[in-house]
């Protein structure tokens, strides 16, 4: 098990365990932390599941896919730590991984 | 204030009511009431990723096990429901169970529609909606040499995806004169034919289906016109049903489907239905329709749940869509019907484009996006907008999509 921080936008904090080979999204949406819509279920069709990673970990999460990518160009609210969190695969290299939800995934 | 809330049904819909109630600060009693017995999980994986064997079925779990009881939610996966009382405001179970309610969520979704013709009951003859029929499916596609696929609407043309690259020889069968006839237009439709024909699919259409052959299990697929088709198994994908008659039993006003209102509310003002199961207002388009997508499970399951916490009720989204076939991902904003121009937004041939769908006002009412997600994410804001957008501007690549909203004229 790895455990992964969701920091919601009004600095609410859930610690939740999540599965190697699983995704940061179904960590998210499997303990009903709020702010993560995760709407297509991540299937990288709807950038409703939006966070931003806290950079010291920016090294070690997959890199981006080209789908990702230009989902996220056009989302709301867009920084250099943005990831679509249905695309990070986790792995025990992320044990303690921090991500911050945005105010909105519109 | 409501103190117990039973949902009917365990699906998409039914899973959102139970987390939006929870998020909109509900703290009374909620019961789910499934029939599949198993906890609610995600359905469309079933013809993609789960059905190639690329996902396992705890991934598509909307919640961990245990996680239902830690938010307080009674989700029982066997508990199928035979009548509601709504004088005495009661679900009553199969069982016998009586279960009050202060208000009601019905979420009962949708079945597929069975073939009846000679020989349909025959083993190898499948249906995919839920997941046990996705295992069936699934583990006879791992022994098939070859399938016949009847319908080649999205569920046909996902399983037709998945099938050829398992290496099995696919055929599909459609009544109508193109694929995806129902949902998609004449530009979309070719495309998918190429596509599919390229992967080495035979596409058959303006085929009647008359009946199967076979000893013990399907072997053939008898057509009108006197053909036949050698197929080890049959996949039949013509569409599905709304499971509505739980609510017309109790005497809820049904139309094809359970009749809502703009709050997701039944014609009983304690009694709400979201998901497949209803047909809605869509106020964008002026019409009442069954809208069958996840999008539309999501949107009503918070408008229920919003309204009887009396909260402010979601801002709409644009109906929206998408479909994963080879390496081609579609991804569709709004719906086409009465749309009269059809703009082309890139290249075909480069597997990334979108078409345009316009009204005689230049007015976006839709937008298919092949491979561009961009041109679908700008697309949902401009039919949300019912923005105004010459033919010329769309197709002009040198305007970036970014920028398509601003060239709106009123």
């Amino acid at each position: 098990m790895v455990q992964i921080t969701f920091i919601e936008n009004n600095g609410t904090v859930h610690v939740v365990e999540a599965t190697n080979g699983g995704t940061v999204m179904e960590a998210a949406t499997k303990h009903n932390v709020p702010g993560i819509d995760a709407d297509c279920g991540g299937a990288c069709a709807c950038a409703t599941c939006h966070v931003f990673v806290d950079d010291d970990w920016m090294g070690k999460i997959n890199p981006m896919g080209t789908m990702e990518e230009s989902m996220l160009d056009f989302a709301e609210g867009v920084k250099p730590n943005s990831r679509l969190s249905c695309q990070i695969t986790v792995n025990e290299d992320l044990d303690g991984l921090v991500v911050t939800i945005p105010a909105s995934q519109f | 204030m409501a103190k117990s809330i039973v949902i009917i049904g365990a699906g998409q819909a039914a899973t959102q009511a139970a987390n939006s109630l929870r998020q909109y600060g509900f703290n009374g009693k909620i019961t789910m009431l499934g029939d599949e017995g198993i906890a609610p999980y995600q359905r469309p994986p079933l013809s993609k990723a789960y059905l190639m064997g690329e996902i396992e079925i705890a991934r598509l779990k909307f919640r961990d096990d245990d996680q239902w009881e830690r938010d307080g939610i009674d989700m029982r996966p066997n508990a199928g429901v035979a009548n509601i009382d709504r004088a005495a405001k009661m679900v009553v179970t199969k069982s016998g169970e009586k279960i009050a309610y202060d208000n009601l969520i019905i979420a009962t979704g949708s079945r597929v529609r069975k073939i009846s013709c000679e020989n349909s009951e025959l083993k190898g003859i499948h249906y995919l909606r839920t997941l046990a029929q996705s295992d069936a499916l699934k583990a006879d596609l791992d022994k098939a040499k070859s399938i016949a696929i009847i319908g080649a609407g999205y569920i046909g043309l996902e399983v037709a995806a998945i099938a050829r690259k398992k290496g099995l020889s696919v055929t599909v069968i459609e009544l109508a004169p193109r694929v995806l006839a129902r949902v998609a237009t004449p530009i979309i439709s070719q495309y998918f034919e190429n596509l599919h024909a390229s992967h080495g699919v035979n596409i058959m259409t303006n085929c009647a289906l008359k009946a199967f052959g076979g000893k013990d299990k399907v072997q053939r697929v008898l057509l009108e016109d006197g053909r036949e088709i050698a197929a080890d198994m049959v996949l039949v994908g013509i569409g599905i049903i709304p499971n509505s008659e739980i609510a017309i039993d109790a005497g809820i006003i049904c139309t094809n489907g359970i009749d809502v209102d703009e709050y997701a509310r039944t014609n009983d003002a304690n009694i709400y239905a979201c998901g497949d199961c209803t047909n809605r207002e869509l106020d964008l388009y002026g019409i009442r329709m069954r809208l069958e997508s996840v999008h539309n499970a999501l949107e009503q399951a918070k408008l229920a749940a919003a309204h009887i916490m009396g909260a402010q009720p979601p801002k709409l989204d644009t109906p929206w869509f998408w479909s994963d076939q080879y390496d081609v991902k579609m991804q569709i904003a709004g719906l086409s019907n009465g749309a009269t121009q059809h703009i082309v937004r890139g290249n075909i041939a480069d597997n990334k484009f979108a078409v345009f769908h316009l009204n005689d006002e230049n007015r976006v009412l839709a937008v298919d996006a092949i491979n561009s997600p961009g041109e679908f994410l700008i697309g949902k804001k401009l039919v949300l907008a019912s923005a105004k957008i010459t033919p010329q501007i769309i197709s002009n690549l040198d305007i970036p999509i970014k920028e398509l909203a601003a060239h709106a004229v009123e």
